[in-house]
């Protein structure tokens, strides 16, 4: 009876957090799932719909703008997530040591993660800005360049100056995570190395990254999930361009839906995307799990 | 093991650069919003001021001309909806992450809950905007506000979820023994223990609402729905330009998490560590 009553209990508590998120996300995927397999043309309906079968995935598989968009959208998620994660780990091990103003440099790194996403992104905008902005200038200065650049105006360099304002913004999360999981790592172990003669780089390679791997992982799988689908930052610094160099997966189905009022076509895509971040999720469950039961062990 | 005078060098040099990389374009954009127009138009730039000018503060605080009952309506709308969106989660949030610790609700749901999160928003969008297109819901704080509570569900569940487990359970079980209910249990004694918890996965909440572009950008488009970052989005891509006004527009809208941030660095610390380590 007792067990029950809980079991009943366990529903009811769960109950309205489980019906807003099938309202707000399982009905709506279920929704975009039925039509992408349609023709449907605009996005007001009702409107009529034909059921295509296969159609539009047939096409959204071998067209090369959504290829290229998806390649773009691949090569933003592994340039961002490598720098966020290389530069997060100097600044936890730079923070881990003692020296004056630690503290102070600690409280300073939170700020870029609090700054909104479209803040950032409209900031690097007029760092960037190819006549006034500080970028030109500094680098003007400092003699580095002799001529001004349009950064964000040239399809050879606008997506790297994105990553930068990404990484600006996203590097404080694995910095933290690293060193939470920095100060885990015991001094015994890295002390009895440096008395068997192990240098500073093969000790921090051979104790302090294995000890701090596994949350690493999570954070930066994370941190992928969150970069494979990015839109706003591009939508506010570039707008996809120029030439379509930064116009990346999320930002191609915006404009399938709201541009071109394609939205069987569009759905198609989205749930090839959503098919992409499902794997990366999934791949996220198991670096968790995996995390959590080392934590417990 | 004492440290030589290069390695403190090298180390001191790290911290220096870190402070520049990271303070400097936010240094930078302050400088622009308090620069004279003319300063921030000359080639190469001026990087000190010849004047101050705080004149955009003062009309973006003013209801007095376009730009600031632009920018004080999406404030207001920036506060209603991630302020809304922030309670209802956590009403929807406890008792779930109650289920998950102490009622053995399976962790493959709870990982379901945040599966939905993670996903694209680009996978809802169309049918949402038919759904709330067809109530007439477009242009209305409360369609974000709904939107949003489902998107800071699962994270606050999780967040709570984490706090719970780690609360004694003596406590409730002798609540229990007296005969108190379960929805009694956790309004009076696992709330008030678990308060400083509440706190941190409100605050967090609340940045990830006050974030939020997206859904924003596609659900609203006039001044009694448009929150910060879309109205931001506007004024940088619109024609005003005067740099210092966008800059200002930046600043203020940065006040806000960067106090919430600062204030609570210690819960944010732990809320990202049980978000993103324990799993």
């Amino acid at each position: 009876m007792h067990g029950r009553r809980q079991t009943r209990e366990k529903w009811t508590l769960l109950a309205p957090a489980m019906l807003v998120l099938a309202l707000i996300t399982l009905i709506p995927l279920a929704n975009t799932l039925w039509l992408s397999f349609t023709d449907t043309r605009i996005s007001a309906l009702p409107v009529p719909v034909n059921f295509i079968g296969l159609e539009n995935y047939i096409y959204a598989l071998t067209d090369p703008d959504f290829q290229a968009a998806l390649y773009r959208t691949l090569y933003f998620t592994i340039v961002s997530v490598g720098l966020e994660g290389i530069l997060g780990v100097a600044v936890a091990v730079l923070l881990n040591q003692e020296f004056k103003g630690r503290l102070v440099l600690r409280a300073l790194i939170i700020l870029p993660w609090a700054v909104p996403t479209i803040v950032n992104a409209v900031a690097w905008r007029l760092i960037y800005h190819p006549d006034y902005g500080a970028l030109n200038s500094l680098l003007f200065q400092l003699g580095l360049i002799s001529d001004y650049r349009s950064w964000i105006g040239d399809p050879a360099t606008a997506m790297n100056m994105v990553i930068l304002a990404d990484v600006w913004k996203n590097f404080p999360l694995v910095a933290y995570v690293a060193l939470a999981a920095l100060q885990t790592v015991p001094g015994d172990l890295t002390k009895a190395a440096a008395v068997e003669g192990a240098g500073p780089w093969k000790r921090f390679v051979s104790i302090t990254l294995p000890w701090i791997a596994g949350p690493l992982m999570v954070v930066m799988v994370l941190r992928t999930i969150e970069a494979f689908r990015v839109f706003d930052i591009v939508y506010v610094m570039t707008g996809g361009g120029p030439a379509d160099s930064t116009k990346t997966a999320s930002f191609y189905v915006y404009q399938e839906y709201f541009n071109y009022l394609r939205s069987g076509s569009g759905a198609s895509y989205a749930v090839l995307v959503a098919g992409i971040s499902a794997v990366l999720i999934l791949v996220y469950y198991s670096a968790s799990r995996r995390q959590a039961q080392g934590a417990v062990a | 093991m004492r440290r030589s005078f290069s390695h403190s060098l090298i180390v001191y040099g790290c911290a220096l650069l870190l402070a520049a990389f990271t303070a400097g374009p936010l240094l930078w954009l302050v400088v622009m919003s308090i620069s004279a127009p003319t300063d921030l138009t000359e080639v190469p730039l001026r990087w000190i001021p010849s004047e101050l000018d705080f004149s955009r503060y003062a009309s973006l605080l003013s209801l007095e001309g376009g730009n600031g009952e632009r920018f004080l309506s999406a404030l207001r709308n920036s506060i209603l909806t991630a302020g809304g969106a922030t309670t209802a989660a956590l009403l929807l949030a406890i008792p779930a992450a109650y289920a998950f610790s102490r009622r053995r609700a399976s962790m493959v749901l709870l990982f379901a809950f945040l599966a939905t999160i993670m996903m694209p928003p680009i996978t809802y969008i169309l049918p949402l905007y038919s759904t709330f297109s067809a109530f007439g819901l477009l242009n209305h704080t409360v369609t974000l506000v709904i939107v949003y509570t489902a998107m800071l569900l699962p994270f606050a569940t999780w967040l709570m979820k984490a706090n719970i487990d780690v609360l004694p359970l003596e406590v409730e079980q002798a609540a229990f023994m007296e005969g108190a209910g379960t929805a009694y249990t956790i309004r009076e004694v696992v709330l008030p223990l678990a308060l400083p918890a509440i706190a941190a996965t409100a605050m967090l909440s609340f940045l990830v609402a006050w974030d939020e572009f997206f859904y924003a950008l596609i659900f609203t488009n006039d001044l009694s729905s448009k929150t910060l970052p879309v109205a931001i989005a506007d004024f940088s891509a619109g024609r005003v330009t005067d740099y210092g006004v966008i800059a200002s527009v930046g600043v203020l809208a940065t006040l806000p998490p960067a106090i919430l941030a600062i204030a609570f660095q210690k819960f944010i610390v732990s809320g990202l560590v049980a978000g993103s380590v324990k799993g």
